[in-house]
């Protein structure tokens, strides 16, 4: 039994491949637009700012801030028992977007809003490696 | 352009009992409401040519508006399952107003049920709410239903200083509102202290600050205004609605602290005319304590970063600015899923036909409700009245 088994793990699709295969080799893959430039997750076919259909693969820098966060006190499964409390955190990229992941390697009382992090990669199976934050140093 | 203002009212309204009832399946529930609501209406089933449902978490059907209609051997010309999470059920009345407008059907059935108490075990019943989340970008993290929302109240806290105590007053206010409904679930009254002793779910959230798990149904009955008339009880009509849609998941939201509520409220009151201040009765969709706070700023009946403060002074007390849950809400009545909303609609149905007893709004003339489903994802108001 692994640390990680029966955890909700991603099922990555051709559209998100690039993405998961970057966080095997530690590095955070975002899409950027070629015609104007800007920064999108999750990946998709179109430019959500111009519509153009020229998105390119760009690893980003892998820093950001807290835009929110919990504190999960109750797991959603009890295969997510072992690290509770847990926290929930939406990352404000510094190229723009912003997604959800954990915020891990420090006391979880001491995450705020605004609060620096820098992403860290976890094996989870032999397939899917995590994108997870921790405070910058 | 022609508008919906007025053309059609609910003639027609009922829940079934709610709580713990596993002696209901869902389907049995999601007819109980229907057969009420036609019983309330003083029609038949053989009278119904539209019939609208959402689907049941607990007894999920690939064509469920479909098997109820077969279930009550009625054959609707217009027939429709509708999934919109929370906001399903206000929602639906846009599309169900639009069709008796436009000659479709003429009487539409909008019957609404789960078991989400006795038909799902509690870890079912999380896995399944939290499902809405991104499969790969959100669920892997292990994010609950409470800890969507709490990034909302996180946020609002940050950005307006909106305290534990004043989310706590969300829920202390429906519960008062519930001590005078007999049919609620949760009667006790509870004070601040009680929510914030409370055992903490996710940061800000207390177990208080969270909805019931219920089983229960609820129904209207829709028809043109032409026919209101010819029904037992006064016609409450649609004055205005409108939705609001801004993102699916809470991590592509463009802000945490103000919804799609702003378009789906402006739409509304558009559409009838009205102004939040014209309001004497609301229902505010409440599934954690935080949505009713941006909810209340949204739709314009405080200032942002206000509704705090304009909870804890008892702005939605029965003698408060704008009575609001007045049945208890999801908070204290029930909350069985994607019916939630209903409830509100028929409580407000109520308030306006004067019939809420020792809850009644005195001279209610004019009632707001709105829900929002996903994660403050899919928003929808309405605006009833006695009078067109
Ligand atoms: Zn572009």
């Amino acid at each position: 039994m692994g640390a990680h088994d029966g955890k909700f793990l991603p099922r990555p699709t051709p559209e998100t491949e690039i993405f998961w295969l970057g966080c095997r080799n530690n590095q955070l893959m975002i899409q950027r637009c070629t015609a104007c430039g800007h920064h999108q997750f999750y990946p998709r076919m179109l430019c959500t700012e111009c519509a153009s259909a020229q998105v390119d693969w760009v690893q980003a820098s892998g820093r950001g801030t807290v835009k929110s966060f919990t504190i999960v006190r109750r797991p959603v499964t009890e295969a997510y028992a072992a690290e509770t409390p847990y926290v929930i955190a939406l990352i404000e990229l510094d190229e723009g977007p912003t997604l959800m992941s954990n915020v891990t390697a420090c006391d979880v009382e001491k995450v705020h809003i605004g609060m620096p992090v820098t992403v860290s990669f976890e094996a989870w199976s032999d397939d899917i490696t995590m994108p997870l934050f921790r405070p910058a140093t | 352009m022609s508008s919906l203002r007025g053309k059609v009212a609910i003639v027609g309204a009922a829940d079934t009992r709610v709580g713990k009832l596993p002696e209901f399946s869902a389907t049995q529930l999601c007819v109980d409401a229907a057969l009420r609501a036609l019983a309330d209406a003083g029609i038949g089933k053989d009278q119904v040519d539209g019939l609208v449902t959402c689907n049941s978490m607990a007894e999920p059907h690939m064509y469920h508006a479909e098997m109820i209609a077969e279930y009550l051997q009625i054959f609707p010309r217009y027939c429709m399952t509708a999934s919109a999470g929370g906001g399903t059920a206000f929602a639906v009345l846009q599309h169900a107003a639009s069709a008796i407008v436009t000659g479709v059907c003429d009487t539409v059935v909008v019957s609404m049920a789960d078991s989400l108490r006795t038909g799902l075990t509690r870890e079912q019943a999380m896995v399944m709410q939290s499902s809405a989340g991104h499969q790969q970008f959100e669920t892997p993290f292990g994010p609950t239903v409470p800890a969507f929302y709490a990034l909302i109240a996180q946020a609002h806290m940050a950005a307006y200083g909106t305290t534990p105590e004043q989310l706590a007053a969300v829920a202390v206010a429906c519960r008062k509102h519930a001590a005078r409904n007999p049919t609620a679930q949760m009667r006790e009254p509870i004070s601040v202290d009680d929510v914030l002793e409370s055992r903490l779910i996710a940061d800000p959230l207390h177990l208080l600050d969270c909805s019931l798990v219920s089983d229960g149904g609820s129904a209207i009955v829709l028809t043109s205004a032409d026919r209101a008339g010819d029904f037992p009880h006064d016609p409450v009509y649609l004055l205005g609605v409108g939705e609001g849609h801004g993102h699916e998941h809470i991590s592509q939201a463009r802000s945490l602290t103000t919804s799609a509520a702003v378009d789906a409220g402006r739409r509304a009151y558009d559409m009838a005319g009205l102004q939040a201040k014209d309001i004497d009765v609301a229902g505010i969709y409440d599934c954690f304590t935080p949505v009713v706070l941006v909810e209340l700023e949204d739709l314009g009946f405080c200032e942002k970063g206000e509704a705090g403060a304009f909870v804890a002074d008892g702005g939605l007390d029965l003698d408060g600015s704008l009575p609001t849950n007045t049945h208890g809400g999801l908070m204290s009545h029930c909350h069985p899923g994607n019916p939630g909303s209903m409830y509100h609609l028929t409580e407000c149905v109520a308030q306006l036909r004067r019939q809420a007893g020792d809850r009644q709004v005195a001279d209610a003339e004019v009632a707001l409700v709105h829900a929002q489903g996903g994660v403050m994802s899919s928003h929808c108001t309405l605006i009833l009245g006695r009078e067109v």
